[in-house]
């Protein structure tokens, strides 16, 4: 019986190295040590033994059973290891294949510029303001300061519609607009929008872009005030280190006008094409409003004073991206838009 | 407008470098454009000191072995007078002479300069040679190896006073600036104009005022001179005309000096009575003709002619001096003698007055004219001059007599003629000076800086402005008197700019707003436009912006049947840069579809949206109505193409776009509900109206075949909408209030049920979400089936329910009732039966 036993436990910690799976596993303990085991079956037979062999026996059985059900579970171990290791290695990719394309939709170059400037003139407490696209003469240039036959009515081509309704040519009547609103309270506004200009199609020129109005008025807003706004905005927008510099200038509804540059971000101001070698870009236009424009919206210019200013917003993303096409922005090809 | 450095200078000193002048003047509003230097260091043809040298033409001696050649002996300061062979016309003519005294530019061997008779402007070095027989090391200049014209004929001839020896960059050598005024300015068009801003910013003192040219020549004025009848017939248009008399002039070329001058202005030299009008009128500003006055006539029975201001008759005619017969309105303002039109008042004079070879007498015209008048007539001839364009920005009247007595003068000098004593000036339109109050609180107050009291009348005082106290208040407030040549100046914030630009905005510090802030207001409009954006982004849309200006009859092709909409309900343009532009559009769809076709040229799937404005002419309204539409296009596979097996390559359709804006209004907060719908570019069978809370947005559909085809559009679903932006945007922004999360475990239970093909699904739902509520608290559609196992004519409709309560965990029995009641009202009100049940 002993005998018996010593070749068992040799057959089945031999038979368990052999076993690779977990199923084979299964079947080993059933084999082994399940309830029609061998192992059970040699410890059935323990009846037959006489009462003195018996001890002896079932203690030796007992350490057997105790010597494979430790062995079984070590190679349990082993097998779900060396399994896991399988699966592992069976589920390896390639991980340089392309992933699975995610459907990212992009918003359009010119709102996301006029995005990047409305939320550099938010922190400065400026709201935006929307007005209409089609004008009346009066609003896009009389109420401007700018009456019928005034020379400065060239510096825009204008599209007419009738002899009195045109498409704006820039974004000011909405300075009116809004102070005629907002009156007598001060006011502090940008006005972004689309403007015509009845000029040909090139690579520099568009008859329909965006521009951006800014408007403050108060009682204390000065030039300096002005000064300070688009310095803070010109380095918000093109960088910290940027240098701004100040110009007068002329525009009808502003007095005193000025225009502001930067030094160019191409050349670092030492004068490139772009800049055409003066080393400075305009980026704004801009002045005191006029004391006529100032009434023209119901604020006595003896009491109240503002300034006002105009961005453009193809011509900035295309510094800043380097676009040489402005008709790149309303042609809608895909493979520019999905570039930004 | 360009100014040559070495003009300006004889008004007032430059003891600052060319760039930080031009520099300074940029920032006080007079833009230097480009700055050219000439011989200088920076020009393209740096006229080396040492070689290129004033010289003195001494003797002409003929060249032994050449008629067509000279030698002429020049005297530069070096150690011995240099003979050079030469082929100079007018040196062959003084062949023989001796004892000559004549200045010349003068060029020494290893002189770069440009190549006299190779095309075009090729640098060469000049070397010594031989030219038949005579040695040659040296060479009398022409314009053109210097660099100032393309002449190379002759040689220059320099004024007698040329300082022999002295470098020629330091006698000649120049900058010219190139000036962009923006701005009606006429006071800023003319090189003493320009001198007078110098002076005023770089505070030095003005010399040589040309207008004060009486003051050394006194002459009479009269409104009735002996040789000459003035009449204005219409002063409104011309405030004032003076004339001058000059009698016996020799027509010829102008002086070296002159025509250099007028050169580096940019204008070309014609003869010394032309140059001299032109040289006066870009010194001053007063542009001035010279009319041939024997070519001028008298008025029947007047001994003398006469000049008469007036406006044209209805197509009057003339040809002006370039040739060209015009035809003149009733609005225009003429020049005109006893006879007809001489001129073009302001603009250009005629070809039958003009000064030729022979020319004698002179009747010098010297005027002004209304700005607006000069600006349209110019305009509708399509005829600008340099006249035109400072008669059309406000020429100053005080300037016509001191000009016309000027060139009088220069066409004395170096013409050779006669002045008459006598000036012809009438005035109807003489204006009294303008004075302004200026506050010194007002110039701070709109500037942001205080400006001392003395700087702001230096400034002033510089730009002629005559400035007292107005009293003895402080700050102090001054009475401003306005200068003839500022019609632009009317108020005192005109004087603030003028305070401000010549101080210098660089000295300005830059400050934060300081003003109170305004009440904030939210923005309802752009928040839900911009929330629309970033949720259709999210759902991979593409934005694009497309031209407001369309071709109407793209909007046409929306209406496959017919009627296309009718042109006169649109805005159109009076003057459009094309025929596809010419209408403010009514409809985004057109163009997005344009631009799915454009892109389909690159790529299969294209899903696009636009927010933009229509423009919708309303009755009895001056302005349109310009409502924000979204507009949506889609076609192509449902996913981009990719190696993976399970990607869904079908395309898409109806239910993609169906599904856009599902979640578009559940992220704007809304719920939608889709019904069948009709619009002409629409499938019939594939089009629905949606509305939000009971508001209209628009339709969704798939695009009608025939729309689809006129679009050029390939095959396969084309999906599309437009939505009336402005519905969206009055419904977002409610309050909303989120709804308690259950902590209590749902029950879920699948319910199938055939029904009607002909019952919209939409029913279904929402008479089981009804009756389940308040337990049931969702129900999703997950599968239709149509097919044998239910019949012809049916269709099933598998739901996902889950129920749950807030306040317990839901037993079967209560679960079991609500389920009991949903079937048996779909059995009742549908005939619906449970399918599998
Ligand atoms: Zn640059």
């Amino acid at each position: 019986m002993l005998e018996q036993l010593a070749q068992l436990e040799t057959d089945a910690l031999r038979h368990l190295e052999e076993v690779q799976t977990l199923e084979d596993l299964d079947r080993w303990y059933h084999t082994y040590l399940g309830r029609k085991g061998a192992l059970t079956t040699i410890l059935r037979a323990l009846g037959n033994l006489s009462p003195e062999e018996r001890p002896a026996v079932g203690q030796r059985a007992n350490e057997i059973k105790q010597r494979l059900k430790t062995a079984c579970e070590a190679r349990t171990e082993a097998v779900r290891q060396a399994q896991l290791a399988r699966e592992l290695e069976a589920g390896e990719l390639d991980v340089t294949l392309p992933g699975r394309p995610v459907g990212l939709g992009h918003l359009h170059i010119t709102t996301r510029t006029l995005r990047q400037i409305y939320a550099i003139f938010t922190e400065m407490g400026f709201q935006v303001y929307e007005a209409r696209d089609v004008e009346t003469d009066e609003m896009n240039f009389g109420l401007l300061n700018m009456p019928p036959h005034h020379p400065a009515r060239e510096m825009w081509d204008t599209f007419w519609i009738t002899d009195e309704l045109l498409l704006r040519t820039h974004t000011s009547p909405g300075q009116i607009r809004v102070m005629r609103e907002r009156c007598p309270e001060p006011i502090r506004v940008i006005l972004p929008g689309k403007c015509y200009r009845y000029e040909q199609i090139t690579a520099r020129s568009e008859h329909q872009f965006f521009q951006v109005e800014g408007l403050a008025v108060g009682r204390r807003i000065t030039m300096t005030d002005l000064i300070g706004t688009l310095t803070a905005f010109a380095r918000r927008f093109y960088g910290a280190e940027r240098r701004i510099r100040i110009r007068s200038s002329y525009f009808p509804f502003t007095e005193p006008s000025i225009e502001a540059d930067i030094d160019c971000i191409l050349c670092n101001g030492k004068g490139c094409r772009v800049c055409k070698y003066s080393g400075w870009l305009e980026i704004a236009g801009a002045g005191m409003v006029h004391p006529v424009v100032l009434a023209n919206g119901g604020y006595d210019p003896d009491e109240w004073s503002g300034f006002a200013f105009g961005l453009g917003v193809e011509r900035p993303a295309m510094l800043k991206y380097s676009i040489d096409d402005i008709r790149l922005f309303y042609s809608n090809d895909l493979r520019f838009l999905h570039q930004f | 407008m360009r100014v040559p450095l070495s003009w300006l200078k004889d008004y007032v000193d430059i003891p600052v470098p060319i760039p930080q002048l031009a520099e300074r003047l940029t920032l006080a509003g007079l833009e230097v454009e480009t700055v050219t230097y000439i011989g200088l260091p920076g020009a393209e043809l740096p006229w080396e000191p040492d070689k290129i040298i004033v010289g003195e033409l001494r003797a002409v001696h003929p060249h032994p072995n050449a008629d067509r050649l000279v030698l002429a002996e020049v005297e530069y300061g070096g150690p011995a007078p240099e003979v050079v062979v030469t082929g100079a016309p007018s040196l062959l003519a003084r062949r023989g002479q001796t004892d000559l005294h004549i200045k010349v530019a003068f060029a020494l061997e290893g002189a770069h300069l440009y190549d006299g008779h190779a095309p075009g402007f090729q640098v060469m070095k000049l070397k010594a040679t031989k030219i038949r027989g005579v040695p040659s090391r040296a060479m009398v200049c022409s314009e053109k190896e210097l660099g100032f014209s393309d002449e190379h004929e002759d040689i220059i001839y320099l004024p007698d006073d040329a300082p022999v020896g002295v470098p020629l960059a330091e006698y000649l050598g120049d900058a010219v600036l190139e000036f962009d005024i923006k701005g009606p300015f006429a006071h800023l068009y003319s090189v003493f104009g320009i001198a007078r801003e110098v002076a005023a910013l770089l505070d030095l003192p003005l010399r040589n005022d040309p207008r004060r040219v009486a003051e050394s020549h006194p002459v009479s004025i009269t409104p009735d001179p002996d040789f000459i009848v003035l009449a204005i017939a219409d002063p409104d248009l011309c405030p004032r005309y003076s004339a001058a008399f000059i009698g016996g002039v020799r027509i010829g070329p102008s002086p070296f000096w002159m025509q250099m001058r007028l050169r580096l202005a940019g204008m070309r030299p014609i003869s010394n009575i032309v140059d001299i009008t032109n040289y006066v009128m870009l010194e001053l500003g007063q542009p001035l003709h010279a009319f041939d006055y024997h070519r001028l006539r008298p008025r029947p029975g007047e001994n003398r002619p006469a000049i008469i201001i007036r406006r044209a008759r209805p197509n009057e005619q003339m040809t002006t001096l370039d040739g060209t017969l015009r035809t003149f309105d009733s609005d225009m303002l003429l020049i005109t003698d006893g006879g007809g039109p001489v001129a073009v008042a302001g603009v250009m004079g005629g070809l039958e007055s003009e000064i030729t070879d022979a020319t004698t007498d002179i009747l010098l015209e010297s005027a002004n004219f209304h700005f607006l008048s000069v600006r349209r007539t110019s305009r509708l001839l399509g005829l600008t001059s340099e006249a035109a364009q400072r008669f059309g920005r406000q020429a100053d009247p005080e300037l016509t007599v001191p000009a016309a007595l000027r060139a009088a003068l220069l066409m004395a000098e170096l013409a050779g003629g006669t002045v008459a004593p006598s000036i012809g000036d009438i005035y109807p339109g003489r204006q009294p000076s303008r004075t302004i109050e200026l506050n010194h609180a007002d110039v701070t107050r709109i500037l942001g800086v205080e400006i001392p009291n003395e700087d702001i009348v230096r400034i002033l005082t510089a730009l002629e402005f005559t400035v007292q106290p107005a009293s003895s208040a402080h700050p102090p407030i001054y009475r401003v008197t306005v200068p003839s040549h500022r019609p632009d100046v009317t108020r005192p914030v005109d004087l603030v700019e003028e305070v401000g630009r010549v101080w210098g905005y660089d000295r300005f510090p830059p400050t934060l707003l300081r003003d109170e802030l305004p009440p904030q207001r939210p923005n309802v409009r752009l928040e839900c436009a911009e929330r629309v954006r970033d949720l259709l982004v999210g759902c991979g849309l593409d934005e694009v912006i497309t031209y407001s200006l369309v071709d109407i009859a793209d909007e046409g092709k929306l209406y496959p049947q017919g009627p296309a909409p009718d042109a006169a309900r649109y805005l159109r343009l009076k003057n459009p840069l094309s025929a596809d532009r010419a209408y403010l559009r009514q409809t985004l769809l057109p163009s997005l579809l344009r631009t799915l076709r454009e892109n389909l040229r690159f790529q299969e799937r294209v899903a696009i949206f636009e927010i933009g404005a229509v423009y919708l002419p309303v009755e009895g309204q001056l302005l349109p109505d310009e409502p924000l539409r979204l507009g949506i296009a889609m076609t192509g596979p449902r996913e981009p193409r990719s190696w993976l097996p399970d990607r869904q390559t079908t395309p898409l359709d109806f239910y993609d776009l169906k599904g856009v804006v599902e979640a578009l209004l559940a992220g704007l907060g809304l719920s939608g509900a889709f019904e069948r719908g009709q619009h002409p570019a629409f499938h019939p069978g594939r089009c629905a109206q949606v509305s939000a809370n009971g508001h209209i947005l628009g339709v969704i559909g798939e695009l009608h075949p025939l729309v689809r085809e006129a679009f050029d559009l390939p095959e396969g679903p084309v999906a599309a909408l437009e939505f009336d932006l402005e519905v969206l945007m009055d419904l977002w922004g409610a309050p909303r209030r989120m709804t308690p999360i259950s902590l209590h475990p749902p029950v879920y239970e699948d319910l199938a049920v055939v029904v009607d093909e002909e019952t919209p699904a939409v029913r279904v739902r929402d008479l089981v979400a009804q009756t389940g509520a308040p337990l049931l608290r969702s129900v999703v559609l997950f599968d239709v089936y149509r097919g044998e196992q239910i019949g012809p004519g049916k269709k099933s409709l598998a739901y996902r329910l889950t129920y749950q309560a807030d306040d317990r965990t839901l037993t079967d029995a209560e679960v079991a009732r609500v389920r009991e009641k949903i079937i048996r009202r779909l059995e009742r009100e549908m005939g619906a039966t449970l399918r599998g049940g």
